[in-house]
């Protein structure tokens, strides 16, 4: 019994907080009335590892399976082809879907309607309130949940008073007041300003780096793919390419195939390139382009 | 702006009856509309000492109770005229085939009186209570309704998402128009059966909209655990001080007066 349990907490290190293994989901379009109903592939054979503390990007552009893909991770979908584990959990086991989505939060794409409470620091209670946790420790969650995203100051505020960015924050709260191991935004910045962005980003990578949560941030701006510990890119339901973000903004040609840009002073560092200058592949940000240059 | 929509009524204030349980202020509601059903003669008098003393406790100034009177007026004048005319008794005055007798205008004043109160009685509710304390307080005390599967954690649920929602809904609305008008729609002109006509290219897409909305929450809210009102715990759960157990005392003594004036005939 004992060493099944080391067994296990020992494969947890090597195989990975979350695992996909064949993952495929379809669904049926109904087109018109009367019409055969069409089966859609939204995401196809789908195969990855993510470790625990990593900082995950995924990119694609539209209708490539990446939210659904993400929705597979926090059991909100179920594949219909092969399996998802979360922390050795399959999401397809009913009894473990509240378990699933407590360790693997998410963030939506929209600020206005994923937030539940009336004011701030109700709406982080929310979540720790269906959990059962008993009314101090909401409190406490509360507390060093908008502390950590920076919203304390705004506790006691209505949510529609706040911009975007500050909504998004408060949402992320709320699933940190989960306390999860894993945290999916899906397209968390869409629809925000370029401040807004940023701050929810700083918000992200302070959690993943100061509380050593996994992040799997979905997106398709690629400027915010950079600080990725790996990048997974997905295009027509399939995982076409996966590396490090380096790895990844080499292949310069193979990205603007898939209709993905690549950072601005990546392309400028691929032109030059081309063009007889003499730089290393993929540089991502401007500080390694102008070293690059001056050496 | 429609962002700073308050809903409901809510005039924010310290004062004891802002910081009474919502419960209280609820079942105090339900005893003074009885109250004033019990009322002959004198117990008009408790009533009036009584809701004196509540509007002073509440410092909510008077002019901002009286604001809701205006939304009655019309029931208030129709009451009044029946009552007036329709009331058989001792005649007064008759003009032509109307009478109006002394027990006509006695009914109608009563009923006033009664009407007007219980308008100030239950806006003073609204106006020391968050919209949010309210629809935690009828979970409370609809609690009992479980028992036979009423679904009270759900109605609950549901108020304080409406209640959430419908600045954010106004505000779409206004967007929808707008962006209808530059397309020429007219909102403004043409008689009532035209208007209304016109409203479809607003409905259409706020109510599609609506939907969309109502999925991505219910998604959110799946998200994060929500399974109902079974095993959830709260993170502001209604709690009795002494204030409001001295408060509960207050409203029997009230009650146990207007029924002691009631049965002495006063």
């Amino acid at each position: 019994m004992k060493s099944a349990r080391m067994q296990k907490k020992a494969g947890n290190n090597v195989m990975g907080m979350i695992r996909a293994a064949g993952l495929g989901y379809e669904y049926l379009r109904y087109e018109e009335e009367g019409q055969e109903p069409e089966v859609t592939k939204a995401i196809e054979d789908v195969s990855l590892e993510i470790q625990k503390g990593q900082f995950i990007a995924v990119l694609g552009h539209n209708g490539s399976g990446k939210s659904t893909l993400a929705k597979h991770i926090n059991a909100l979908l179920v594949p219909t082809e092969g399996t998802m584990w979360v922390d050795d959990m399959k999401t397809t086991d009913e009894e473990d879907v509240w378990k699933i989505r407590q360790k693997a939060g998410m963030v939506f794409q929209n600020p206005d309607n994923q937030i539940i409470g009336n004011v701030v620091e109700e709406d982080v209670g929310f979540g720790p309130e269906n959990l059962g946790v008993p009314t101090d420790e909401i409190w406490k969650r509360v507390e060093e949940s908008l502390t950590a995203t920076g919203m304390i100051s705004y506790r006691a505020h209505s949510p529609n008073k706040l911009s975007g960015g500050q909504k998004q924050r408060v949402a992320i709260a709320g699933v940190m007041a989960m306390q999860p191991e894993c945290i999916v935004l899906d397209e968390p910045t869409a629809m925000l300003d370029p401040n807004g962005r940023k701050e929810v980003l700083r918000a992200v990578r302070k959690l993943n780096e100061e509380k050593g949560v996994t992040v799997i941030l979905i997106t398709h701006y690629m400027e915010e793919v950079v600080f990725a510990d790996r990048v997974f890119v997905m295009d027509n339901g399939k995982l076409v390419m996966q590396g490090t973000p380096r790895e990844i903004f080499s292949e310069v040609e193979k990205l603007k195939e898939l209709r993905l840009d690549v950072p601005q002073v990546t392309l400028l560092a691929y032109e030059l390139r081309k063009n007889g200058v003499d730089l290393p592949e993929g540089i991502l940000t401007i500080e390694e382009l102008v070293n690059a240059l001056c050496h | 702006m429609l962002r700073d929509i308050t809903l409901g009524q809510y005039y924010p204030a310290d004062s004891i009856l802002h910081r009474l349980d919502p419960r209280v202020k609820f079942v105090g509601t339900l005893v003074y509309v009885i109250s004033l059903f019990l009322f002959h003669n004198w117990g008009y008098l408790l009533g009036t000492v009584f809701l004196a003393v509540m509007i002073k406790l509440s410092k909510v100034p008077f002019k901002f109770i009286t604001k809701g009177l205006k939304s009655i007026f019309v029931l208030l004048a129709i009451t009044m005229v029946f009552n007036i005319l329709f009331t058989p008794g001792e005649v007064l005055v008759r003009i032509w085939k109307i009478t109006i007798t002394r027990e006509g205008v006695a009914m109608a004043c009563r009923m006033s009186v009664r009407l007007i109160f219980l308008m100030i009685g239950s806006s003073l509710m609204t106006l020391t209570t968050t919209p949010n304390q309210l629809t935690d307080a009828l979970e409370s005390l609809l609690g009992p309704l479980k028992k036979i599967h009423v679904p009270v954690h759900e109605i609950s649920m549901m108020m304080s998402i409406a209640l959430r929602f419908i600045p954010i809904l106004l505000e779409e609305t206004d967007k929808i128009m707008k962006a209808q008008m530059a397309r020429g729609a007219d909102f403004e002109s043409g008689n009532i059966i035209q208007r209304v006509k016109n409203m479809v290219p607003l409905l259409v897409p706020l109510f599609i909209s609506a939907f969309r909305r109502a999925n991505d929450l219910a998604l959110a809210m799946e998200a994060r655990c929500y399974h109902g009102g079974e095993g959830r715990t709260q993170m502001k759960p209604l709690r009795y001080q002494t204030r409001d157990y001295a408060a509960y005392g207050v409203l029997v003594a009230y009650l146990v007066c207007s029924i002691g004036l009631r049965v002495c005939g006063l």
